[in-house]
């Protein structure tokens, strides 16, 4: 079986795949990293989505292979190492941007991507045209859009 | 010490957990020498199963062993279980045909589950699943709630006439059919309540871990109640005893109630890790989820209302066909009963009331309570014939809901339909909501839009839902097979900290804030000293889960119950203490006091004391402050108010936008004003979906064609607009918090909302109704009947 080395949150790792094995299941199942969820099985729902190479992709639809020699960050690895959260996660945290859960790590990943994009900020309107690839049952992206619009200039200011 | 009690918008205790990738859902627990389950599903609605042959598959890579009904059958595994039973009108029980956990002998619905192939990994079980060579002979099925009654349907269990599950009734059909016969009017409206597909993010998943030393069992599950489970699974299906049976629902990535039921799955992996004596996972991919998580609502119903000249309703009259799916859900039956038919005189005075409930049998998955369940049904109803009432006799539509609501004073208030509501104030709200929602500015917005070529309309809708549910012994007259109070255990740890063991379970709500804010709020302990334990029947002494809207008002009426235990006996301990008399104690922010004296001792000091009993009343009270107690509600609560939607309509391509939504719901006593917001913005969200979006849809050959994300229409943050979201509050006379519970009014009270704007905005081309889901293409083949009709004329 063919061998991927990536690196991960900055550790580097060299796992053993099927051919057919997906990013997502390599991180979730191989490194255990089990913070990048799988929601769907059509590339849908987002809450797979990790940044590759400092951008976001859906990692369930990804071949584990595809990603070698990339640089992958995951949910776990935005903090910083004393805890202290990513000005996303704390906006997130916030403006109660969450409920179960499930889909926020693949949300958080996708709206950090929605603002390095954007340097010259984001309107409301493209805020929620950019998490067209996130699906969220419980909020009504009500609070998401707000955490968002509040994290863009904190984090332009770093 | 910040104010963290009740009414205190406290950020979530859980977020950082979350936000961290450090969740605990079920498909992130692996156990040691863990398998894989996947399952072989029918993928055709109605078949025999001539022969099922596992042969090739067996000898597949990885495969550690493969399991059909016929393997289960023979070891007299119960069926899953049905936890209500309706009676028909004639008093005889509503037909509860078997629901093997594999099929067994037939297949009734597209992903009715006929085998399970346990191995190594998951693609190895996956690949040999597709190697099960099952030969099936066709046979002809029905889908739609309507075919299901027509003569010569094919029938989906033998023995079940005509699909007929339950032909309920409530009301006087006599004296109800007397006061149309005499009214001014009668305003008649046909509609459909479209299937739904609930959806939680995450998808279900199950891991059976049988311990063969100690021979106990223990399921991970994706459960909103797993003590609920435990006693189905247990007693019902597979008769393990519950002390060798554990059922922990760790985090849970959303329910809306797909996740309260007893699922096959579930039995399967526990009853299959005894068979391979390893542990079994299965994890539902998204497409699976959509042919087996329970669907949501489905009715089809005619209504009637008997007004009288100045617009008031007279009489009720409703017939309504209800799809309960191939097999009976754990609650299917009361859903479009108790949860329906008795939410009938919703707001309104109407005196006399007659709904009358065939549920049936179709080849379509299983249908179950779905977020509100029954309430909405019953108010999309109500809510779409007022409007009707209103287009009918040209009474204003606002002044017609006005004239015909509860008065505030009228509380007690017992409708036709067996409830008694205790209180609320349906003018205000209705008044708060049309204020914040500028109604009356609306004609000039509606001008503007015009001119832009855009059709606007706004809608109103003025509900109530019953929850908090429910009294035991009430629910148990009809039918219910379990009680529904709820337990708390308070354990003031001996340096004065505190865990809350709750029998209800969180799965986005956010009970690990709310429910140790109630703590804060009652025995003064900050929120950083309070944990909430949910989810484990190995930790919590029993309880009946999270629906209904129940979690604050029944699971925080228990937590409120054993924290009065906590310091009444606290109380005895001071007094022993102070040497003072009990009746002298009083208790307030976390201390005790001798009152009229300076004399005091904090919850710490007499924890300490209780479990260190050096100096104690040890003769009279054993140590320890360590209460529970079991919650059984009084009366069910009545949440309610007013949803007001105001929407534009493309008439180039028919698509809707909904520009504004204003929501001032009657939620009772709030604890967390964040929380409770985000509840109802999600419920909003999910009513939204439902009005403009969502259908599940099943093909004439019983295909269900929505059963991807691809094909089902969900909400997306394009789709929505920010929600102006208030609370009006009357509190719940009954319940020590006075709390009536937030968790479903958003998907209650919007799709009439909805659709009532948009019916609004299409008035000029003669439409009264609009069967939901109001989809661009329909909206744009009305819009243009419409306009050639115009251009006729």
């Amino acid at each position: 079986m063919p061998q991927v080395t990536l690196t991960v949150n900055g550790k580097q790792h060299t796992v053993t795949v099927e051919g057919r094995t997906l990013l997502v299941e390599l991180l979730r199942e191989k490194i255990g990293l089990t913070g990048t969820h799988v929601g769907c099985d059509t590339s849908q729902c987002g809450a797979c989505v990790v940044h590759v190479n400092g951008v976001s992709a859906k990692s369930c639809t990804m071949l584990a292979l595809q990603a070698d020699g990339a640089n992958v960050t995951t949910i776990e690895g935005l903090a910083a190492a004393d805890g202290t959260l990513h000005p996303m996660q704390e906006m997130f945290r916030e403006h109660h941007a969450l409920q179960c859960g499930f889909c926020t790590p693949g949300m958080v990943m996708s709206a950090i991507d929605l603002v390095n994009s954007h340097p010259q900020g984001l309107t409301e309107k493209e805020i929620r045209e950019g998490l067209e690839g996130n699906l969220c049952r419980c909020t009504g992206y009500h609070n998401i859009v707000k955490a968002i619009a509040a994290a863009a200039p904190l984090m332009h200011a770093k | 010490m910040p104010f963290e009690g009740i009414g205190a918008s406290v950020r979530r205790k859980e977020d950082v957990r979350f936000l961290s990738g450090r969740g605990n859902y079920t498909d992130d627990i692996n156990r040691p020498g863990q398998l894989y389950a996947v399952m072989r599903r029918s993928d055709r609605p109605h078949a025999k199963i001539l022969s099922i042959d596992t042969a090739a598959a067996s000898k597949a890579p990885g495969v550690v062993a493969i399991f059909t009904g016929a393997d289960m059958a023979k070891e007299e595994i119960g069926g899953l279980p049905c936890g209500w039973q309706i009676h028909n009108k004639d008093g005889s029980p509503m037909a509860e045909p078997p629901h093997p956990v594999l099929a067994v002998g037939k297949v009734r619905h597209v992903g009715d589950p006929v085998a399970v192939v346990i191995a190594d990994t998951k693609q190895q079980a996956r690949d040999a699943a597709e190697l099960i060579a099952i030969d099936y002979q066709d046979l002809p099925s029905v889908s739609s709630t309507p075919d299901a009654l027509a003569a010569g349907a094919p029938l989906v269990h033998d023995e079940v006439a005509g699909n007929l599950c339950y032909d309920w009734h409530i009301g006087d059909k006599a004296v109800v059919d007397g006061v149309f016969a005499k009214a001014e009017h009668v305003v008649k409206l046909d509609l459909v309540n479209n299937r739904l597909v609930p959806n939680a993010m995450e998808p279900r998943a199950a891991i059976g871990d049988f311990d063969t030393s100690s021979g106990d069992y223990t399921l991970y599950t994706t459960s909103q109640n797993p003590h609920v489970i435990r006693l189905l699974m247990g007693a019902f299906v597979l008769h393990i005893p519950e002390n060798k049976l554990r059922v922990v629902a760790p985090d849970v990535g959303g329910g809306f109630g797909s996740k309260i039921y007893h699922y096959a799955e579930e039995a399967i992996v526990t009853w299959a890790s005894a068979k391979v004596r390893r542990p079994v996972k299965w994890t539902a991919d998204r497409s699976e989820s959509f042919m087996s998580d329970a669907h949501g609502r489905d009715h089809v119903s005619t209504a009637e209302m008997a007004v009288d000249k100045d617009g008031k309703f007279l009489g009720l009259r409703i017939h309504t066909l209800a799809n309960m799916g191939a097999y009976l859900s754990t609650f299917a039956p009361c859903v479009p009963t108790y949860l329906y038919a008795t939410l009938l005189a919703g707001v309104y005075t109407t005196p006399v009331i007659y709904c009358e409930v065939k549920a049936v049998f179709t080849h379509t998955v299983p249908v179950d309570a779905y977020r509100g369940a029954g309430r909405p049904e019953a108010t999309f109803l109500l809510e779409r014939l007022v409007d009707c009432i209103a287009h009918d006799t040209g009474i204003d539509r606002v002044e017609l809901r006005r004239k015909n609501f509860i008065a505030a004073d009228a509380f007690p208030y017992q409708t036709p339909v067996a409830l008694e509501y205790d209180s609320g104030d349906y003018q205000t709200t209705l008044k708060v909501a049309l204020e914040n929602a500028d109604y009356a500015g609306f004609e000039t917005r509606r001008a503007e839009a015009a001119k832009r070529g855009k059709l606007r309309g706004i809608g109103v809708s003025t509900y109530l839902e019953a929850c908090g549910i429910a009294p035991s012994a009430v629910v148990g007259s009809l039918g219910a097979r379990a009680g529904l109070y709820e337990v708390a255990n308070i354990r003031v740890h001996p340096t004065g900290s505190v865990t809350v063991f709750t029998g209800t379970h969180s799965h986005g709500q956010g009970h690990e804030t709310t429910l140790a804010q109630l703590v804060c709020d009652q025995l003064g302990v900050p929120l950083s000293q309070v944990d909430v334990v949910h989810g484990d029947t190995a930790k919590i002494p029993f309880g009946m889960g999270t629906y209904g809207s129940r979690s604050l008002a029944v699971g925080g009426s228990a937590m409120v119950k054993a924290m009065d235990k906590i310091i009444a006996k606290g109380k005895k301990i001071a007094a022993h203490l102070m040497e003072a008399s009990v009746e002298d104690i009083e208790f307030a922010n976390n201390t005790f006091t001798v009152a009229g004296t300076d004399k005091s001792k904090t919850l710490t000091d007499i924890s300490l004391a209780a479990y260190v009993p050096h100096n104690y009343p040890i003769d009279v009270l054993e140590p320890g402050l360590d209460e529970t107690a079991f919650y059984d509600p009084k009366n069910f609560t009545f949440p309610g108010g007013c949803h007001v939607a105001e929407v534009e309509i493309d008439p180039e391509t028919g698509v809707t936008d909904v520009i504004n939504f204003t929501a001032v719901d009657d939620v009772g006593r709030v604890v967390n004003p964040m929380i409770v917001e985000g509840q109802i913005q999600g419920g909003v969200a999910q009513g939204i979906g439902q009005a403009l979006l969502e259908a599940a849809i099943y093909d004439k050959s019983g295909q269900l064609m929505s059963g991807s994300m691809m094909d089902y229409t969900m909400p997306r943050a394009d789709n929505l607009p920010n929600f102006n979201v208030a609370t009006e509050n009357t509190m719940c006379t009954h319940n020590p918090l006075g709390s009536k519970g937030c968790g479903e009014v958003g998907a209650i009270g919007s799709p009439p909302a909805i659709m009532n704007a948009v019916v609004d905005a299409l008035k000029q081309y003669g439409v009264r109704h609009i069967d939901m889901p109001a989809t661009g293409p329909k909206l744009w083949s009305i819009i243009h009947a419409g306009q050639a009709k115009m251009a006729a004329e």
